[in-house]
């Protein structure tokens, strides 16, 4: 027992360097940017080819294939294209960033502008090219009525249509229809509307409005349905199937009829997840402009029926002000646009958070 | 309300349950209960089943009833035109004659889409990489966070900055490429640029980023991590494991994912009617004003359209229908077969 075991020799001094691969320094790919950034400035002013812009998209490229040279030669093939793609990647995600983050200044600059009282106060009505106020009252209370009856449709629809999927639906019949949801989520918004406008504003309205075609908010509720539809459903199916099966057969075990188990038991218990899909469901339905334009008719004034009359939408109201010839235009277009991204994004924050709080969660 | 058979259950007499037992629901649907005898369902039961089925059925109607309506409004408006509807690069349905096609609006459909996607899916992937495989994960999910609420901003919103913000950029870039490029033709023409196709191929795209990364994220952060780790422990670099484990196991969804993403550029309507210069006649040039699709001239002629001319909106929206519908069913065709193969892989 007396044998004395070697320590093990951890990477003793002298020995070779060649063991690990080498690797380049970190101020390595900051002084290529740098030199990168240096050559592309002195190419295009040198050459006059172009400014900023330009100067920036050069040292890009240049960046990247300095970066792969140097890689190449110190660290070799593999490790060199690893970085290339490492920077592609890196670059992908700044290029997107930047559309959202101009988005975003635009809207809150520009939509400052015709943040007052008056703009939420008063609507359209009689104001001419030439007046710098009016206001898009009449578009968020067409918003929210028009968002409000599609939520009243869907809800109990998709509710009950998830339910037949998930708890009832066997075989082929329920595979059909469960694909066919899965192909409505892609229907064009554009033809939602022209699907109602075909159906409820010129065959069906006309019956009951002497004749002629009833353009209405009910119309661009019905549209708007169509829409959420899908996405009521599917979020409600998904939420169903994570209920746990003890709970049902817990509750068919003490005798409860299954009708009763999926509204006393199934439905609460999945009751969260569900309402962030209807929320998310309304947040895209109250931004959809193309249904609205085609059927709701879209009037400048007031109107708090949605049966009767024509009547505008926060997204409509966007869409006709930036057609506007009149100067003011603009600014109200993107005060709306701002409320609208607002009210959406409230809407779609508040869902995502409700769902993180969800113990059903994934 | 059901409630005389809910309650002896909760006290267990043996004589309650055998009255019980026989008259609630037959366990079929718990997937286990095969030896209770198979009783009838009561009235409360069955209407609330019926309910679910009708509301299930509803889904079809309405499928059904888009197609029975659109075709109902297009075919007296096809009957009164008096070109051909696939070929005349026209709309004036509202003439005494009529006169409309769908070429232009064809074209520019597809023109315009194929070039967002063809933008948008690298840098997408990109995305989706990054925030599956290169930040840290906290950062990633907040990341994949804001890309959601990309996807939640309105079409007109979108629409209003690449009319009033973006077109000034992408109207120097126009200028730019004319003058070092003019001799291509896609980059050819004498103005005025901005409005073009460039400029609503570019808005698309940035429509379409956030579905195809999302879509593309969930399924790149599926990989099995047996796949990753075995990549990374032969030695590969994180690249290479990307290639090798993470790409060929995304492939399908990726795909599919562009699918759905081609489908809601097809579709897309305002974004395009407000940034497109809306010129009928087929070109390829992509930076003069001009461009039209078949949504974009629905939202702009509707306003001046007659009885007809509706009749030929709604057609060329019937068109659209049904080459969104093939483009979905394509794309669940490939997840639903995915989702078979992982599930019985798994």
């Amino acid at each position: 027992m007396t044998t004395s075991v070697a320590p093990r020799p951890t990477r003793p001094p002298d020995a070779p360097e060649t063991l690990r691969a080498r690797r380049l320094p970190r101020y390595a790919p900051p002084a290529v940017a740098l030199a990168a950034l240096l050559v592309a400035a002195a190419l295009a002013y040198g050459t006059g080819a172009g400014g900023p812009v330009l100067v920036v998209v050069a040292a890009a490229l240049l960046y990247l294939v300095g970066l792969f040279a140097v890689a190449n030669v110190v660290e070799g093939r593999r490790a060199a294209r690893d970085r290339l793609w490492s920077a592609l990647i890196h670059s992908a995600f700044v290029l997107a960033v930047a559309p959202l983050a101009s988005v975003v200044w635009t809207l809150v600059s520009r939509g400052a502008e015709r943040l007052d009282g008056d703009f939420f106060g008063t609507s359209m009505n009689n104001i001419g090219a030439r007046d710098p106020d009016g206001g898009a009252y009449h578009a968020i209370v067409g918003t929210l009525m028009q968002v409000g009856i599609a939520a009243l449709i869907t809800v109990p629809l998709g509710l009950l249509c998830a339910i037949y999927v998930v708890e009832y639906g066997r075989g082929r019949f329920a595979a059909t229809i469960r694909f066919f949801v899965d192909v409505m989520t892609g229907i064009p918004s554009i033809v939602a509307g022209l699907f109602v406008l075909a159906f409820w504003v010129l065959v069906v309205s006309p019956v009951f409005n002497d004749g002629r075609p009833g353009f209405s908010g009910f119309a661009a509720a019905l549209a708007l349905s169509v829409l959420m539809l899908p996405t009521v459903v599917r979020s409600t199916e998904e939420m169903l199937r994570l209920v746990p099966a003890p709970l049902r057969e817990g509750a068919y075990a003490l005798g409860v009829p299954k009708w009763k188990t999926i509204l006393r038991v199934v439905l609460p218990t999945a009751l969260p997840g569900i309402v962030t899909g209807v929320m998310l469901a309304v947040a895209r339905a109250a931004g959809e402009t193309a249904p609205v334009l085609l059927v709701a008719g879209g009037g400048a004034a007031i109107n708090f029926n949605p049966f009767q009359d024509n009547q505008s939408s926060l997204a409509l109201f966007v869409y006709q002000q930036a057609g506007d010839a009149s100067r003011y235009a603009p600014a109200r277009a993107w005060t709306a646009a701002l409320t609208l991204v607002a009210l959406v994004l409230v809407l779609t924050i508040a869902a995502k958070l409700l769902s993180r709080r969800n113990r059903l969660g994934r | 309300m059901g409630e005389t058979t809910a309650r002896p259950a909760v006290a267990p007499a043996p004589e309650a349950e055998a009255v019980a037992g026989p008259r609630t629901r037959d366990g079929g649907a718990l997937g286990g209960g095969g030896g209770l005898p198979r009783a009838r369902a009561f009235g409360a039961e069955r209407a609330f089943r019926a309910l679910t089925v009708a509301a299930g059925t509803a889904v079809l109607v309405i499928i059904a009833a888009i197609a029975v309506f659109l075709v109902a409004k297009a075919v007296p408006a096809l009957r009164a035109n008096t070109e051909n509807f696939w070929t005349y690069e026209g709309w004036s349905p509202n003439d005494p004659a009529p006169k409309f096609g769908i070429g232009t609006l064809a074209f520019g459909t597809v023109l315009s889409s194929a070039l967002a996607l063809l933008i948008a899916v690298p840098v997408a992937l990109g995305i989706a990489l990054y925030l599956s495989h290169y930040a840290p994960r906290r950062l990633g999910t907040a990341l994949g966070f804001l890309i959601d609420l990309l996807a939640a901003v309105p079409s007109v919103v979108f629409g209003l900055w690449g009319r009033d913000v973006f077109v000034h950029p992408v109207r120097d870039f126009s200028a730019w490429l004319n003058q070092h490029f003019g001799w291509l033709p896609i980059f050819g023409g004498d103005g005025p640029f901005g409005r073009s196709i460039m400029l609503g191929s570019l808005v698309l795209a940035i429509m379409v980023l956030p579905i195809v990364t999302s879509l593309s994220r969930e399924v790149f952060l599926q990989t099995p991590t047996a796949n990753e780790e075995a990549a990374l422990a032969l030695g590969a670099t994180r690249w290479e494991m990307i290639r090798t484990a993470v790409l060929p196991y995304g492939r399908p969804g990726v795909v599919a994912a562009v699918m759905l993403g081609l489908g809601r550029a097809l579709g897309e309507t305002i974004a395009l009617a407000m940034t497109l210069g809306i010129t009928f006649g087929i070109s390829f040039n992509l930076i003069t004003n001009g461009g039209n699709t078949v949504a974009a001239n629905i939202a702009n002629a509707f306003g001046e359209a007659n009885a007809t001319g509706r009749g030929a909106l709604i057609a060329s929206g019937l068109v659209l229908f049904a080459i969104t519908l093939i483009v979905n069913i394509t794309a669940r065709a490939i997840i639903h077969r995915r989702r078979e193969f992982t599930e019985s892989a798994a």
